[in-house]
């Protein structure tokens, strides 16, 4: 299990991957951000959500410093209990929502990821 | 290349409606008809602009039924899906297909159906346009604006209720609107107290779901000139990208194809921020009014919020935004919204917005689509 962001030819990292990276630069490897902590850059807690979301859904916006290359993330938070700079870890969860339950072809995509947990 | 006019409008009442998408598109599609004096015979292109017809609804193919059921066979087809942006991304299409001489009259209709689906089926529909890795999480566009709203908030200084003044203001200005959703005030208590959608955000700092259509009727200069004295001219078009995915947006508080489309239109219609009379903007939530007006030139970056504060965006001010009741108050009909703000100018223009009339020769209108995803920019003005 690993939450795998995408390295490209100039040193850049996203997550999620894509094929090209900025300048049309090709993909040279992946780096495991689940190795790392990271900072909230922000938050929410969502209380309106769609069919097989947990409700209230708390969510962020985090950022992982890899060795002095930026990258963000977004995903599902432990907990409503965090603030703007914060730091947290990701936890791997085996379903995030429940596939099938919304309009998204269930196996179109996968449905397992990770959480955001305070440190 | 021979300027692009406007000669028609048309929208239906927005809010809950009985008729389904089918209905609705021939609502408008017929009223632009009679609005503009134009037969459907006449009519080379009709554009339909829509999200997600067939998610709702299970109805596809509504560009060809909509051909047959306003007699307007056998002009050329086409519907337009932009996500939210759907409307503006018509008003592109319609442009393109007269500048480039492919037609002499194009209609376009921009439509949705939603109301009959519960929130939180609406709500998946929409979010479907997200990620993978985004759609696993239960992100939904509201929680984008939630996280984006929190960010602006806390680097900017700004404070919770200039957000609330943007509901309060489109909520004023829908009570003038005969076709809004709402036409109802709201006051910054009711707005401030009413429940958390997406913390920071509340239930008032949301639009609603909303079935409606509306439509523009578009041709050369030269032919409008054989139906109106007076019509409107679009000085300025252009539509750009952002990431798909959100959080890889170098700075969350701006939306790069605001700006992109923004410059493009300023560009081609020789116009900058300081000559826009009336603006339409895409306030799905409340903080993208922030985000646009700054990205669009109308306020310096994080000082959008100052404006609202001093009410130069109400319809009495400096730059009046939304004069239509904006999504928010109007609704937001998915695919027709880009259109129904079109409408709005073009009304502002040829001095036909009744009690929301302001003294307008140039217009924009700027309609977004996902969370900034894709993003449309028209500049209109009126033409003698």
């Amino acid at each position: 299990m690993t939450m795998e962001a995408t390295r490209y030819e100039d040193g850049t990292i996203s997550y999620p991957g894509h094929p090209r990276g900025p300048g049309g630069t090709e993909p040279v490897e992946t780096v495991d951000l689940s190795e790392y902590t990271a900072e909230v850059i922000t938050w929410t807690t969502s209380m309106a959500t769609p069919p097989g979301v947990r409700e209230p859904n708390h969510l962020a916006i985090v950022e992982f410093d890899v060795k002095g290359e930026i990258v963000r993330a977004l995903g599902q938070l432990t907990t409503g209990d965090v603030e703007t700079g914060d730091e947290v870890q990701p936890v791997h969860v085996d379903e995030l929502r429940e596939p099938g339950a919304g309009i998204r072809e269930p196996e179109s995509q996968e449905w397992d990821g990770y959480r955001f947990e305070p440190v | 290349m021979e300027r692009v006019a406007v000669i028609g409008s048309s929208m239906t009442q927005f809010g809950q409606r009985d008729g389904w998408i089918l209905d609705l598109l021939a609502e408008a599609g017929l009223a632009c008809l009679d609005d503009a004096g134009v037969d459907a015979a006449d009519v080379d292109h009709l554009y339909v602009s829509n999200m997600a017809s067939g998610e709702f609804e299970g109805q596809t193919g509504i560009m060809n039924a909509l051909a047959q059921d306003i007699d307007a066979t056998p002009a050329y087809t086409q519907r337009i899906d932009q996500t939210s942006s759907s409307g503006g991304a018509g008003i592109y299409a319609a442009w393109q297909s007269i500048a480039s001489g492919a037609s002499d009259m194009t209609l376009l209709v921009g439509g949705e159906k939603m109301t009959h689906r519960t929130t939180g089926e609406s709500t998946d529909v929409i979010a479907s346009l997200t990620h993978p890795v985004e759609y696993k999480q239960g992100v939904t566009l509201p929680s984008f604006a939630g996280l984006t709203a929190r960010h602006y908030l806390e680097r900017f200084d700004a404070p919770r209720e200039s957000l609330a003044k943007v509901a309060v203001k489109n909520h004023a200005n829908g009570v003038h609107n005969p076709h809004a959703q709402f036409q109802k005030e709201v006051d910054l208590e009711t707005v401030l107290e009413s429940p958390i959608v997406a913390d920071p955000l509340r239930l008032y700092d949301f639009c609603p779901i909303t079935d409606g259509s509306a439509a523009l009727m578009l041709c050369p200069e030269s032919v409008a000139q054989e139906y109106a004295d007076e019509y409107a001219v679009i000085t300025g078009i252009d539509g750009a990208t952002d990431t798909h995915v959100v959080h890889e947006r170098e700075d969350p508080t701006v939306m790069g194809g605001v700006v992109e489309s923004g410059e493009g239109a300023y560009e081609m219609s020789g116009r900058g921020p300081d000559d826009i009379d009336v603006a339409e903007l895409h306030d799905m939530f409340t903080i993208l009014e922030f985000l646009q007006m700054e990205g669009l030139g109308f306020a310096e970056h994080g000082e959008a919020w100052k404006l609202v504060e001093e009410g130069e965006t109400e319809r009495d001010g400096e730059l009046p935004i939304n004069t239509s009741g904006g999504l928010k108050s109007k609704g937001h009909p998915l695919g027709t919204s880009g259109v129904a703000q079109g409408v709005e100018i073009y009304e502002q223009l040829m001095d036909e917005a009744g009690d929301r009339q302001v003294e307008a020769e140039v217009g924009l209108c700027c309609n977004v689509g996902g969370f900034g995803n894709c993003v449309i920019t028209t500049i209109m003005e009126a033409a003698q």
